[in-house]
């Protein structure tokens, strides 16, 4: 094969892998940051998580049930800065919490008198000054619940 | 000049080009169009452009209750180990297309729950293999592999245990699909622990005895997450299965939709003992015995056609 080729191929490999093993890393932060982080609330066993840009926003849509303890975890790898969630009632946009005003806490430990469907806001903040190239890095959201 | 002294300088540069489209063009979802609130006030200082292309990208995830947490809502509600309205682990063999694996999947691992919330050890490693058949039917890779049977097997007094290795499995197979982009299928796996999350506690319920039934409160309070599923499900519309599952799903919501939730408005709470949030809020169901057979006869309809 000639060098061409084989600098072609190399290429082509590259794009195939690297998205996988981006994900791959990416489950990996999951379960051993944020998932280890829930205890002593049980995971649930969803997995939410995705590679995200400063300045990027995202939203997760959930029922919580009345009578069971939450944690919401919102997980943000080290290159990426503190990750600004907020927790929403659907029915009128209504701010239930915001973590920028808990020192950018990465937990939310709640219950509920009464089954609800909540929006999860994320955002990765840009750091001061000027950004020419966001930083990208894992961002995962996971629950863990228990018993009232 | 020497053109080959050139290469490497060009196949690095393309190498940079490509990788850096793939690094910001993975993992974008649909617009958002939302409704404003609860958004964030801009920060930083990223260029317009760059901040155009973000909010047009924002990305969604719908989350609905996993097998799990599905038999844990049931089992605190107060619910009893009934064996006979789990899908038997003997009908492995009959599923043969990706659908019904991934349906299936779904449902045996609903009963993996079911069984090991209630200690019911035998079934919980019975149902385990069951599972097991449908995910790698489905040649989801590693999700649940000789070492967890093994770990399960070691553990099998260990109710935490336990729980902790079926979390740990149904994330492995979350995380497996929606890296190789089969949402859909993921989709299609929880629907399916879904339905017969509610076949179990439908069947669970006195019909005479509705009024004040903990059980009866956990079935409405599924309406809540109707629209999440069909918004999950219409996210896959390239996925002839999760299209099938939906229609399914929409059936079910028209009769949900005769059930009526009334919700106050919610107030957050803070226990500064225990940094603990109470989210108050008063609610009221309604649901008629006649709109409860229907719901359950056509549970009992979509779950057959699932296992059959």
């Amino acid at each position: 094969m000639t060098k061409k080729g084989i600098l072609f191929l190399s290429l082509v490999a590259c794009m195939l892998t690297l998205p996988v093993a981006l994900n791959a890393q990416c489950k990996q932060f999951a379960k051993n940051t944020c998932k280890a982080g829930l205890e002593p609330y049980q995971h649930d066993g969803n997995y939410h998580a995705a590679l995200l840009i400063e300045g990027e926003e995202a939203e997760l849509y959930k029922t919580f049930y009345s009578e069971r303890d939450y944690r919401i975890g919102v997980c943000g790898a080290n290159n990426l800065s503190s990750i600004e969630f907020k927790v929403v009632d659907t029915r009128n946009g209504k701010v239930l919490y915001d973590n920028s005003l808990h020192d950018f806490d990465w937990k939310w430990d709640f219950n509920l008198e009464s089954s609800q469907q909540l929006k999860i806001v994320i955002k990765v903040p840009v750091p001061d000054g000027n950004v020419d190239e966001p930083e990208e890095g894992c961002v995962a959201i996971m629950f863990g619940s228990q018993d009232d | 000049m020497n053109r080959n002294l050139l290469l490497p300088g060009r196949f690095f540069l393309l190498l940079f080009v490509m990788l850096g489209f793939i690094l910001t063009g993975c993992n974008r979802g649909p617009k958002s169009e939302g409704d404003g609130s609860g958004e964030f006030e801009a920060s930083g200082t990223i260029d317009a452009e760059t901040q155009e292309q973000l909010n047009t990208a924002k990305r969604i995830f719908y989350s609905l209750p996993s097998p799990l947490e599905t038999a844990m809502l049931i089992k605190n509600a107060g619910a009893e180990y009934n064996e006979d309205l789990m899908n038997p682990t003997a009908n492995t063999s009959r599923y043969i297309t990706a659908k019904s694996k991934a349906l299936n999947l779904g449902i045996y691992s609903t009963d993996l729950s079911y069984a090991s919330l209630f200690d019911q050890n035998q079934a919980t490693l019975n149902y385990i293999e069951a599972a097991k058949k449908m995910a790698d039917g489905l040649n989801i890779l590693n999700a649940i592999d000789e070492e967890t049977i093994t770990r399960l097997e070691e553990q099998i007094n260990n109710r935490d245990a336990i729980i902790d290795i079926i979390s740990e499995t149904l994330m492995n197979s979350s995380s497996f699909l929606k890296e190789n982009d089969l949402e859909g299928t993921a989709s299609v796996i929880l629907v399916g622990g879904w339905i017969e999350g509610l076949y179990i506690a439908t069947n669970l319920v006195d019909e005479n005895d509705l009024e004040g039934s903990k059980l009866v409160e956990r079935i409405v309070d599924q309406k809540l997450s109707l629209d999440i599923m069909v918004s999950l499900l219409e996210s896959s519309p390239e996925d002839p299965d999760a299209q099938a599952v939906l229609a399914d799903v929409k059936t079910l919501k028209t009769i949900f939709d005769k059930i009526t939730i009334d919700q106050g408005e919610v107030t957050a709470v803070e226990d500064p003992e225990t940094n603990v949030t109470t989210l108050k809020s008063e609610s009221s169901i309604e649901i008629t015995p006649e709109v409860f057979i229907e719901l359950k006869t056509k549970v009992i309809e979509i779950r057959s056609s699932y296992i059959s």
